[in-house]
This record gives C-alpha cells, sequence and structure tokens, in this order.
C-alpha cells in the first residue's frame, strides 16, 4: 500500500516536506509516527485526508498523511 | 485613575475622576461602557454625536506578560454598531503609567484645519497641525520621533483616515517604530472626522500603576508568565513562525478560503506559508521574533525583510497572509508583504483590503492571481480616486457597487481567514459577536483545528454553539485586561494559567472575585454591546452568514447548516 506522508513546521527538521511511502496493511497513524522516528508526544494533531482522526486510525491506501506539532496563531 | 475628555468642538480638555462603575472596567469593557452611556446608537458615525474612547485594559502598564494591549472603541463606520479593535505598541501603556483609564475624544471642530494631540501627565495640548496632512504612517512615525525622541508613544491614521473610509485603521507605533493597528471597523475614520491626524503620549512623572497587594501581585505574574511560556503554541511555534503557521494546517484542513471562499485549499499555500516565511527571513537576514510591545513574552511578530535584505514589513499576520494570498489566489510573498506595507502605510485594515481585493477580483476590476494588479488597486485607495474610494469602504461596499451577491462580509465587516463551512465553531463567532465578522471574538480555531482546551470537530455542528459563546465570554475579559489574545492558548489548557491571571487582577485592584465572577464582566459587556447595536438598529437578521455560504465548500462538500433559532441562542440576551 501507499501513502502520502506530510510533515509541518518543526516536525520537517532533519526530515521532509512531503514523501510517498510504502506501509502494510492495517498500518495506524502511530506506526509512521514512529517509523519516523518522530517522539509521539510531539505530534499534536494529525490529519488523515484532511480529517482529525487521532493517532490509533487504520491507514488506507492513497491515503494523506499530514502530521503537526502543537501550533497556533 | 483619571479621564481625560477632549472636545473638538471648541478644542478644550478636561481631566476627571473615574467614575465608580468604570473603576473595575478597563480596555474592552471599558470602551463598551463609555459608548454605550455617552454616545447616542442612532448618530452618524461620522458626525459631531459619535466619541473615539481609548483605554488600556485592566492590567495594562504592569509586569503581566502580555498586558499591554490598547482598546479603541466607537460606533463604527463599517458595522453601524459598536466597536472594540485592539492593538499593541506603544500607547497603552503610556496611558497606563499617566494614570489615564482612558481617552475620550468627543465633537468636530469647525472648519478644515487638522490637528495632532499631545497627552501628557497634566493633560492635553491640542494643536493645528499641517506637516503631516497626506502623509503615510511610517513618515509620520518616523518624523514625530525625530521630532519627540524615541520615547514617545504614537496613534495615527494614515491617507485612508483622512478620507475618512470605512477600512482606515488606526496605526501605533511599536516598539521599533514600525506599525501595529486597531484595524477592524473603520476607527481610522472616526479619528479623521474628528480632524486628528496623531496622538503623540509622553509618560515622563506619570502618576504610575497603583497595586493593591505587590507580593500576590509579582506571584501571580510569575505563574502567569511561565505558563505563557511553557505552552507549546505561545512558548514555541509563535515566536518561530509567527500566526502564518495557520496556513498549512488549514490548508490540509480544508478550511483555508480561496478564491474568494471557492474552496478550502490553495495549491499555492506552501509557497506563502509559515515555514517558507521563516526560511525567507532567515536567508534575507530579518528577524522572526519581536514583540509588539514590551513585556511581551510570546513575540509573534517579526521583521520581513524583501530581496535586497532591507526592511518591507513587521507585524504580517496569517489573516493578511491568507486574504492577499489564497483568497486572491496569489501565490508571491513578496508581493504579499508589499500589501501589508501599503496598508499599513496608508491606514487600512488589511483584512478588510484583502476581502475588498477578491471582492474587485469576483467583479473583473482585475483578474484573480493578479498580485502586481492588487498593488496598483491600493495605490488608487492611497490616491483617493474614485475607485479607491470605493474599495477604501471596504468589501461590502465595493459589492454593492459592482451588483455582487458572493461578498464575504458580516454587518459589513469582512470574513477573515477560516471557512465558517469547515471551521464551523468560528463561524458561528462571526455570524453572532457583536463586532462584525471577527475572528479573535471567539476564536473556536482553537478547539476546531488546534486541538486547545479540547476537541471540537470542526465539520460538525455539534458543540460549537457552546463552544462559541464561552469563548465569546472569556475573549471579552481578556480583551477588557488588555491582555493579547494569544494568552489564550495557555489560558485554555492550563486552571493554573487562568487563576493566575484572575489573582493578578485580583491582587491589582484589592478584589476577591472568582474566574466565574471575572468571566461575568465580559458577559455583560457583551450584552452591553448587543443592548447598543439593537438600538442602532441591527438585528437578528444580522447574525448571518451571507447565502453564499449555503454552498458546498470543498474538499469536505460542507456547508453552513446552522438554523436562525441557534444562532440567536448564542448569546441570549
Ligand atoms: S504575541 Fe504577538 S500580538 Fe501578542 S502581544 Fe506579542 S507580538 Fe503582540
Amino acid at each position: 500500500m501507499r501513502a502520502t506522508v506530510k510533515l509541518f513546521a518543526q516536525l520537517r527538521a532533519g526530515r521532509f516536506k512531503v514523501e510517498e511511502i510504502q506501509i502494510p496493511e492495517q498500518t495506524r497513524v502511530k506506526d509512521v509516527v514512529e517509523g519516523l522516528d518522530i517522539p509521539p508526544e510531539e505530534v499534536a494533531i494529525c490529519l488523515v485526508n484532511g480529517h482529525d482522526t487521532g493517532s490509533e486510525s487504520v491507514i488506507q491506501n492513497g491515503d494523506t498523511v499530514a502530521l503537526f506539532p502543537s501550533i497556533g496563531g | 485613575m483619571k479621564i481625560y475628555r477632549i472636545n473638538m468642538s471648541n478644542l478644550s480638555s478636561t481631566i476627571e475622576e473615574v467614575p465608580d462603575e468604570w473603576r473595575l472596567m478597563g480596555g474592552r469593557a471599558l470602551t463598551s461602557a463609555i459608548v454605550a452611556k455617552e454616545v447616542d446608537p442612532a448618530c452618524n458615525p461620522l458626525g459631531s454625536k459619535n466619541k473615539l474612547v481609548f483605554a488600556p485594559g485592566l492590567l495594562t502598564g504592569t509586569m503581566a506578560a502580555n498586558s499591554g494591549r490598547l482598546s479603541v472603541g466607537s460606533k463604527s463606520p463599517l458595522t453601524g454598531g459598536i466597536k472594540e479593535s485592539n492593538a499593541g505598541g506603544t500607547a497603552a501603556q503610556r496611558f497606563a503609567k499617566l494614570g489615564v483609564k482612558a481617552l475620550i475624544i468627543e465633537g468636530i471642530p469647525p472648519g478644515d484645519k487638522y490637528y495632532c494631540v499631545h497627552v501628557h501627565k497634566d493633560g492635553v495640548n491640542i494643536k493645528e497641525e499641517t506637516e503631516l496632512l497626506d502623509k503615510g504612517n511610517y513618515e509620520v512615525i518616523k518624523t514625530l520621533t525625530d521630532r519627540y525622541g524615541e520615547n514617545t508613544g504614537v496613534m495615527t491614521i494614515g491617507q485612508a483616515g483622512e478620507y475618512k473610509m470605512s477600512a482606515a485603521n488606526i496605526s501605533v507605533k511599536d516598539p521599533k517604530g514600525h506599525i501595529r493597528s486597531a484595524g477592524r471597523g473603520g476607527l481610522g475614520a472616526v479619528m479623521g472626522s474628528k480632524k486628528i491626524k496623531f496622538i503623540t503620549l509622553d509618560d515622563n512623572d506619570g502618576a504610575g500603576i497603583e497595586i493593591a497587594d505587590k507580593e500576590a501581585f509579582k506571584n501571580a505574574a510569575k505563574i502567569f508568565n511561565k505558563g505563557l511560556l511553557s505552552h507549546p503554541v505561545s512558548g514555541d511555534a509563535l515566536p518561530k513562525y509567527g500566526t502564518d503557521v495557520l496556513v498549512n494546517i488549514l490548508n490540509e484542513a480544508g478550511g483555508l478560503p480561496t478564491k474568494n471562499f471557492r474552496r478550502g485549499n490553495f495549491a499555492g499555500a506552501e509557497k506563502i506559508s509559515g515555514e517558507t516565511m521563516y526560511d525567507t527571513i532567515m536567508e534575507r537576514k530579518g528577524d522572526p521574533t519581536h514583540g509588539c510591545h514590551v513585556g511581551c513574552v510570546i513575540r509573534c511578530s517579526q521583521t520581513y525583510n524583501d530581496k535586497n535584505n532591507k526592511y518591507l514589513t513587521s507585524g504580517f499576520e496569517y489573516e493578511t497572509i491568507w486574504g492577499f494570498g489564497a483568497g486572491c489566489e496569489v501565490d508571491d510573498l513578496d508581493i504579499i508583504a508589499t500589501a501589508d506595507h501599503e496598508c499599513d502605510d496608508i491606514g487600512l485594515d488589511s483584512i478588510e483590503m484583502a476581502v475588498t481585493m477578491q471582492t474587485a477580483m469576483e467583479a473583473g476590476v482585475i483578474s484573480f492571481g493578479d498580485g502586481p494588479g492588487i498593488l496598483k488597486l491600493l495605490g488608487e485607495v492611497k490616491e483617493g480616486t474614485p475607485l479607491g474610494r470605493i474599495l477604501g469602504n471596504g468589501a461590502s461596499f465595493t459589492g454593492k457597487a459592482y451588483g455582487l451577491t458572493r461578498v464575504a462580509t458580516v454587518k459589513n465587516q469582512a470574513i477573515p481567514a477560516y471557512d465558517p463551512r469547515s471551521v464551523k465553531g468560528v463561524g458561528v463567532t462571526y455570524a453572532t459577536t457583536p463586532m462584525g465578522a471577527d475572528h479573535t471574538a471567539g476564536y473556536a480555531v482553537t478547539a476546531n483545528i488546534l486541538k486547545v482546551g479540547g476537541f471540537v470537530d470542526p465539520l460538525q455542528k455539534e458543540g460549537q454553539i457552546e463552544l462559541s459563546r464561552n469563548l465569546q465570554v472569556a475573549t471579552t475579559f481578556i480583551d477588557s485586561c488588555g491582555l493579547c489574545i494569544f494568552v489564550a492558548f495557555a489560558v485554555l489548557d492550563s486552571g493554573d494559567v487562568a487563576q493566575a491571571m484572575v489573582d493578578m487582577v485580583n491582587a491589582q485592584y484589592g478584589t476577591k472575585s472568582s474566574i466565574g465572577d471575572w468571566f461575568e464582566l465580559g458577559r455583560t459587556t457583551l450584552q452591553t454591546e448587543k443592548e447598543f447595536n439593537r438600538a442602532a438598529g441591527l438585528t437578528s437578521k444580522d447574525d448571518r452568514l451571507p447565502e453564499f455560504f449555503s454552498e458546498e465548500v470543498p474538499p469536505h462538500n460542507a456547508i453552513w447548516d446552522f438554523t436562525n433559532q441557534e444562532l440567536d441562542s448564542v448569546l441570549p440576551f
């Protein structure tokens, strides 16, 4: 399965802005976070296809996962 | 503390004792109380019966972090209702240190002469002004700083205020001589109608600030300060990226209004995002982190340089970047920064003007994506050409001039940077705040998108009415303290920080009120504002979004689906 991962703000440091990844079925958002070596507490908001689904949600083929630290304005 | 009162009809002034009923008010609570008591709600906002009121907050001038905001109140020429607009800069703390609880300006001088006002420890001086007429705000501030020294506070209007345009703001000099603005609602036009080009403030030998229990104040201020710095939003994200960090998240969440509210995402978002802005600032030797007033510990402002590393603008906010950017389909940050600079210089609310440009594009005056066209139209506003005078009166006026229905305003005030269909909580605020569309009046983006103060799904109706109501009440209190709205992230997430905020007020004024009691001040202020609006002729029909928001907005195909009854239940008084 493929998914697009987008990182924002401080989460980009030493990583990337956007990348396509290959993942097995049943991969959850938190597994992706772990795979990128991001401490889970640094991720405040995860959007899957623009919906705030939480880190437990299972990613489907072709999904876009956007990860944000705590931000505001 | 004192009230300074100026009557421009005969150029006289008085110093008055503060009536008991106003003693425990500041900022928005005070400006709204004074306007409600002294201004005929039916008056012409640009006529002699309207008044212009300046007030520092309850905590302004103290060591409380982020407490240096100034409230400006009046009847708004844009909305036709009551207005409070607040700004950072160098004025509020000087009022507080002079022991001035409010400056009330009334009347209109006969004849064509313009004046300037100097505020100091013994009162005010009113003098004729000729040299700086027709000048932009940057030149006014520079000239006055040369004339009176670095330490002088300045509030000024640009050409827009002199033309009495409904998008005219009041600009306040910041600690670096740059510009902060009491932006919304056309208060610059009211100042222009009173024939005042600028007001300077000298706080030398001022009466100072009385604090009933200094020790208790210090302790609470420490907790408050620490709370702001340890919250990840106010401690990390805002200082580094500024408010423009919101472009990418609103874009991803489908709430970034694009092409005059046709879509919720913009292909050029990354190019105008906070991340790109940060890299650009660093590359060009600007400054990503700057406070708009002394004592701000969050420092969300910045200095943005042009390609030649020369100063271009500061206080470069998400809402402005959204409006001239995604809203107009312009993905060039330098053009947007130039538009921001021009708005500051001409003295225009950059949110109102950005939505006005979207409206002008809708009308075909220029086309979507035409960045240089925006700058050309701002030039027309500055010159005061007939087209410029239409645009300078805001989005509603421009929409009417061109026979449009797709005009994003509530109570004639432009809707800012969050689509109300896909960030529904803030939509409820746009519709129902007595101020006209204003995100800061009840910033539900916190719980809808940023997961601060809980989570309420932005695409569902459930919980939004309550969320907006609670935030509107709390915000009115924060505005009354003279605190920057960005303290709210820590206040919403931590009971200790909220308590510390209230403890500071209690320690300063010798009161023992609870959080609930103080928030009651927020509620009564909202009530006062709504009563003024009703007497001014606004009805519940004005608490609605424009019809076109019943269209679906991609990518989530969200619609605006609140009933009138639901909206009328938000502030049911
Ligand atoms: S956080 Fe930003 S807006 Fe608030 S007081 Fe500081 S610089 Fe001004």
